[in-house]
C-alpha cells in the first residue's frame, strides 16, 4: 500500500428538484508518488472529485465510495477531527482564483502562519521566519512586503503564489491544483506553474493536477485521467497522449489549433451521448 | 482644464487636513438642506403660529404685533436665513409649548430617548448577532428556523401591542418591572442631572437606589426595542453571513485544516464587519428617533414624544429644534460608521 491516495467506485450526488443529479459516477484511481492529471470539460466531474478527496462537499451533497484511503486513513470513516488533521498537513488544495480564494481583511502573513500554527507548535517568531521562507520559495521578491499586505493589493500571479505558498507550509504529500492556473494571464501562467512543479517535485509529493486544458496538463503531468460526464473515459500517459483512442479524447485533440501546421478548418468536437453510458475506466495503479 | 487644477490643489492638501474638511462640509450641507426642508414645512402647513400663541379671542392688533415679532412678515427665505444664524448660535428658539428655550427642553428629553436606543441597541447587538451567525451556520435546521421565527414576530407584531401587554403582565399582574415613566415619583430629582441618562448619573453620584428604581422601569421598554432591533440584526447577520460562508475563501481556510469555529469567527465574520456596523448604525439611528410609540405607552420623556406633541401643539421651533438634533444624531452616527469601515476593511483605505 504505497499509494498516497486510492479511490475506488467514488459517486456524488447532488439532491435536486428533478431528482438526483450525479456529478461524479463510478470513478476509481489511485496516486502514487506521481502528478496525475485530471482533464475535462465543465461539469465533467473533475473538481468534486478533488473536493470528494477532502470530503469537502457540503450538505446536501452526497458522497459514496466504495474505498477512499489517503496515506492509509479511511476518509469515508474518519471522524471530522482527524480528517481536519489530514487537511492542510497531508493534503491540501490549490483553488482557481486567488481574488476569490484568499481571506480579503487578513494580511497575507497571517495566512500563510495559520496553515501551520494549527499543524505544528510553533512560537511567533519561527512561523514568520518560515512563512517569509516559504514566500521566497514560491519567487516572491519582496517577502517582507507581501507578508504584511493585503490580498488586494497584490497581482493575480502574487496571489496564486501565496494562495501555494499557504497551501504547502505545512509539508502536505499530497496536492489538489485545481484550475491553479485558469484565472491568470496567460504570460504568467507558465510561471506559476513552473513554481508549482518545481516544489512539488522537490518535496516529492504526489498531485493531483485538475485542468480543462489537455495540452498544459500533458506537458506537467505522467498520467492523464480523461472525464466526461462524470465519469474517466481514457486514461494516457502524457507522452503518448497522440495515442490516445476514445473518440472525446481524439476530439479534444483534433480542436486545438497547432501552431505547426497550416490553417485548416479546426474540428468540431462531437459528442457522443453513448459516452456517457460507458463503463467507467478505472485509473488504479 | 480649469477644473482639473483645482483638483489637483484640493488633492495635494494632505489627507489628514482634507479628510475632516470634506467630512465637515458634508455635514454642513446635510444639515443646512435638512432645516431648509423642515422649515419649509413648518412655515407652509395650514396652521397659524400666531394664533397658537395669542390665542382666538386675540385682537388684530395683538395679533399683528405678534405676527411681526415673529417676523411672519419677512419672506421665507429672509426667515429661513435668521433662523440659520441664530442656529448657529446654539439658539434653537423658545418653545410655545413648554415655554422654555428649545435646547433646555432638548437636554432633558434627548438623553432619556438615548439611554432608551442605547440599550435596546445593545441588547440587539448581544443577541441578534449570535443568533444571525446561528442561524446562517445551522441553515435549514430547526435552529435557523426558530431563529427565524423570532425575527418574524419581532417584524410582525406591533410595538403598541406588545408594549402594552408587556406592562400588563411584568408590571400589573407579575410586579417584576416598574410601570410607566423612567422612575418612581420618590426617586425623581435625587441625583443631579450630568448626562441626563438616569443611569449613569446615579451611578456618578453612587446611588444605587435610584440606579435599581431606574433600572426597573428602562428594562421593559428597552427589551421591547431590544427585541425589534435584534429582529432586524439577526436577519441581516444571517443573509450576511451565508454570503461570506458561501465564498471560496471559507473553503480555502477549510482546506487549511481549520476548526469550524475558527472559519466561522476568524474567517467569515471579520468579513461581514463593515455590513455590520451600517446595519447597527442604521437601527440605533431607527430607534433614536422612531420609538414615539414606545415613548407614549410608557410615558418615557423622550425626543420623539417631545416631536410628537410640540407637532400637534403648532409649536414648531421644538419642532425644529428636535429635527436638528434627529438630523445630527444621523449625520454623526454615518460620520462614525464611516471610521469604522476604515478600521476594519483594509480595501476601504486609500
Amino acid at each position: 500500500m504505497s499509494n498516497l491516495v486510492d479511490v475506488e467506485n467514488l459517486w456524488v450526488r447532488f439532491p435536486t428538484r428533478t431528482g438526483l443529479f450525479d456529478a461524479v459516477r463510478g470513478v476509481s484511481f489511485s496516486l502514487g508518488k506521481e502528478r496525475l492529471g485530471i482533464v475535462g470539460e465543465s461539469g465533467s466531474g473533475k473538481s468534486m472529485t478533488g473536493r470528494a478527496l477532502l470530503r469537502l462537499i457540503r450538505k446536501p451533497g452526497i458522497v459514496e465510495a466504495d474505498r477512499m484511503q489517503i496515506l492509509g486513513h479511511d476518509v469515508m470513516s474518519l471522524p471530522e477531527k482527524e480528517m481536519r488533521k489530514l487537511r492542510g498537513r497531508d493534503i491540501s488544495m490549490v483553488m482557481q482564483d486567488p481574488k476569490y480564494s484568499l481571506n480579503p481583511v487578513m494580511r497575507v502573513g497571517e495566512q500563510i502562519v495559520e496553515t501551520l500554527s494549527i499543524h505544528e507548535k510553533v512560537d511567533k517568531k519561527l512561523a514568520r521566519q518560515k512563512a517569509l521562507e516559504m514566500l521566497e520559495a514560491v519567487v516572491i521578491r519582496d517577502p517582507e512586503r507581501v507578508y504584511d499586505a493585503y490580498p488586494h493589493e497584490l497581482s493575480g500571479g502574487m496571489g496564486q503564489r501565496v494562495m501555494i505558498a499557504m497551501m504547502l507550509i505545512a509539508n502536505p504529500k499530497i496536492l489538489i491544483a485545481d484550475e491553479p492556473t485558469s484565472a491568470l494571464d496567460v504570460s504568467v501562467q507558465i510561471q506559476v506553474l513552473e513554481i508549482m512543479d518545481k516544489l512539488v517535485r522537490e518535496r516529492g509529493m504526489g498531485l493531483i493536477f485538475i485542468s480543462h486544458d489537455l495540452r498544459l496538463v500533458s506537458n506537467f503531468c505522467d498520467r492523464i485521467l480523461i472525464m466526461y460526464g462524470g465519469r474517466i473515459v481514457e486514461i494516457c500517459e502524457s507522452g503518448k497522449l497522440d495515442q490516445a483512442t476514445h473518440p472525446y479524447t481524439r476530439g479534444l485533440l483534433n480542436s486545438m489549433p497547432q501552431l505547426d501546421h497550416k490553417n485548416e478548418r479546426l474540428e468540431v468536437l462531437n459528442r457522443d451521448p453513448a459516452w456517457r453510458d460507458q463503463e467507467s475506466v478505472s485509473g488504479l495503479l | 482644464m480649469k477644473n482639473l487644477d483645482g483638483q489637483r490643489k484640493w488633492l495635494s492638501i494632505p489627507p489628514i487636513v482634507r479628510k475632516p474638511i470634506s467630512t465637515l462640509s458634508t455635514i454642513v450641507v446635510t444639515m443646512v438642506g435638512l432645516l431648509f426642508i423642515t422649515f419649509i414645512i413648518g412655515r407652509v402647513m395650514p396652521v397659524d403660529p400666531v394664533l397658537a400663541i395669542v390665542g382666538e379671542r386675540a385682537s388684530q392688533e395683538q395679533y399683528d404685533a405678534t405676527y411681526i415679532a415673529l417676523g411672519l412678515d419677512r419672506p421665507l427665505l429672509v426667515q429661513f436665513f435668521y433662523y440659520l444664524v441664530d442656529v448657529f448660535h446654539g439658539n434653537l428658539g423658545v418653545s410655545i409649548r413648554t415655554g422654555l428655550p428649545v435646547f433646555e427642553d432638548i437636554k432633558r428629553f434627548f438623553p432619556a430617548t438615548m439611554e432608551l436606543a442605547t440599550i435596546g441597541t445593545i441588547i440587539g447587538i448581544i443577541v441578534g448577532i449570535p443568533l444571525g451567525v446561528l442561524a446562517a451556520v445551522k441553515r435549514g435546521t430547526w435552529i435557523d428556523q426558530i431563529a427565524r421565527f423570532i425575527a418574524l414576530i419581532g417584524y410582525s407584531i406591533p410595538v403598541f401591542w406588545i408594549g402594552l401587554v408587556g406592562l400588563l403582565i411584568f408590571y400589573g399582574i407579575l410586579g417584576w418591572v416598574g410601570g410607566p415613566g423612567r422612575l418612581d415619583i420618590f426617586y425623581e430629582d435625587l441625583v443631579p442631572q450630568v448626562t441626563g441618562m438616569i443611569l449613569i448619573d446615579s451611578l456618578l453620584a453612587g446611588d444605587l437606589d435610584v440606579f435599581s428604581n431606574a433600572f426597573s422601569h428602562i428594562v421593559l421598554p428597552a427589551s421591547i426595542l431590544g427585541y425589534y432591533s435584534l429582529a432586524y440584526i439577526s436577519r441581516m447577520t444571517r443573509s450576511f453571513m451565508l454570503e461570506q460562508l458561501n465564498s471560496e475563501y471559507i473553503t480555502a481556510a477549510r482546506v487549511k485544516g481549520l476548526s469550524e469555529a475558527r472559519v466561522i469567527w476568524k474567517h467569515a465574520f471579520r468579513n461581514i464587519g463593515v455590513q455590520l456596523i451600517t446595519v447597527v448604525a442604521l437601527s440605533y439611528a431607527g430607534l433614536l428617533e422612531g420609538s414615539v410609540l414606545t415613548e407614549i405607552i410608557f410615558s418615557w420623556p423622550g425626543i420623539g414624544s417631545y416631536i410628537t406633541t410640540s407637532l400637534l401643539s403648532a409649536d414648531m421651533a421644538a419642532v425644529l429644534g428636535g429635527t436638528v438634533v434627529v438630523g445630527l444624531v444621523f449625520v454623526c452616527l454615518n460620520v462614525l460608521s464611516d471610521i469604522l469601515y476604515r478600521l476594519l476593511d483594509p480595501r476601504a483605505k486609500q
